[in-house]
């Protein structure tokens, strides 16, 4: 089962009405939240609704803030990335923790990173970092990043830890690419994986994150992992599966079994559709227009349930 | 509703850099492949031994070029950087972005 993002495509859209979009996995109800009150589209009613996004733990997911970036899609790459971080002050639950899907910098140098650092260390929260390709191209082929993100990692920076009765798992699908290919685990990081699932309880939820999407996407620009499928297959056993991944710059979803895919929006520039382009890449949008492509994610875990919702609000205000 | 950026100072670059290339004596060779729109352009590019082939970037994202058999990597070309390699065993030479492995070029060096 497929789903696509809902917008409600009004341009005058308000600061409440941001939080557009929430697609209830595993059960696959999706929802607009409109002037802050939830609206149904399928199962589940208003109250039911506002209770996940008020009550029980909540984390949230930013990506791709590609500090450093100053060309004509967005001169200030900085500047919203503090606009996302000082959003996140309002959400209606205040989050447990931050994840970062990747592409932290734009050109993993040594001031990007302490930037990125000062205005995300803004959100008072504790943040996990997973690197995107631009985090790993210093001279020291990603030495920048795992000085500062990689203590108490395995390989080039995976691990898992448990929260809220979630049991979560990043992996790094950006190093060692090979020509002609997609985004890759490796043999290391599978092998890994499988010891973190072995013995498991296959009714716990699992979050995994990563920064290239787990599944194709769009071959023709790289957006899918090459042996993505070998992580699924471990996965398979487990009931609740949400795979949040970044890199496209754009709201992708898909639901298939009990698997999740969602991929979240940048804080930094929009990126054309899948194949509306000749290539990958920064996308200019009209001036004014910008924000609306841009945003955060909010992720809440229902007390009792297995099913995760996800509610991804853009950086637009009235 | 959306545009893509095309910088003007793309054409003009191309232009300074084959007058330069036309002014050089004989004997040093050069070439020149444009990174544009997520590709090496041209693709396939012969040279002779000892061209000196420069990769710049035109695009507002950073690329590099890394050979497939490891012989030349560029660091991290933001826009409007470049790569210079000097060619000087004759084959054939496979490379890509390994920011972006699904861009790929082959310089063919002829004696």
């Amino acid at each position: 089962m497929t789903h696509h993002r809902i917008d409600n495509g009004r341009p005058d859209t308000t600061r409440r009405e941001t939080l557009e979009c929430m697609i209830w996995a595993g059960t696959g109800v999706l929802w607009t939240v409109a002037s802050g009150v939830p609206v149904s589209l399928g199962l589940l009613g208003k109250a039911e609704a506002a209770e996940a996004v008020t009550k029980g733990f909540t984390f949230l997911q930013i990506s791709d803030s590609h500090v450093g970036f100053d060309k004509a899609a967005n001169p200030h790459a900085l500047d919203t990335l503090t606009e996302a971080i000082a959003q996140i002050g309002a959400l209606p639950a205040k989050p447990a923790f931050m994840i970062h899907t990747g592409d932290i910098t734009h050109l993993s140098t040594a001031a990007q990173f302490d930037d990125a650092a000062r205005v995300i260390g803004g959100a008072r929260l504790d943040v996990h970092y997973v690197p995107g390709e631009h985090d790993v191209i210093d001279e020291g082929n990603g030495q920048a990043y795992s000085e500062r993100y990689g203590k108490g990692k395995q390989g080039a920076g995976w691990y898992s830890f448990d929260e809220g009765g979630v049991h979560f798992i990043g992996l790094v699908n950006v190093v060692n690419l090979k020509a002609g290919g997609l985004g890759q685990l490796g043999l290391e990081q599978l092998k890994w994986l499988a010891d973190d699932l072995r013995g498991r309880s296959a009714s716990a939820p699992i979050v995994v994150f990563a920064h290239i999407p787990l599944w194709t996407v769009y071959a023709d620009w790289g957006w899918g992992t090459a042996d993505s499928a070998q992580a699924l297959a471990l996965l398979k056993p487990f009931g609740s599966v949400t795979i949040l991944n970044g890199h496209i710059h754009q709201i992708m979803q898909k639901v298939e079994g009990n698997v999740t895919f969602h991929t979240a929006r940048s804080t930094a520039f929009p990126q054309p559709a899948p194949g509306t382009a000749s290539s990958p890449g920064p996308l200019t949008v009209p001036a004014g227009e910008l924000r609306k492509f841009l945003g955060i994610t909010s992720v809440a875990i229902r007390p009792g349930a297995n099913d995760l919702a996800i509610i991804d609000s853009t950086l637009a205000r009235a | 509703m959306t545009c893509r950026h095309r910088p003007l100072w793309a054409a003009g670059a191309i232009i300074v850099l084959s007058v330069l290339a036309a002014l050089r004596p004989a004997g040093a060779e050069e070439a020149l492949v444009r990174i544009s729109n997520f590709a090496f352009v041209p693709p396939d590019l012969t040279v002779k031994v000892g061209t000196t082939v420069t990769f710049r970037n035109e695009d507002d994202e950073p690329h590099l070029v890394v050979a497939g058999d490891g012989s030349f990597r560029s660091r991290a070309l933001d826009t409007k950087d470049s790569f210079a390699y000097d060619f000087s065993q004759p084959g054939e030479f496979s490379y890509f972005c390994s920011l972006h492995p699904h861009m790929q070029g082959k310089i063919r060096v002829s004696r």
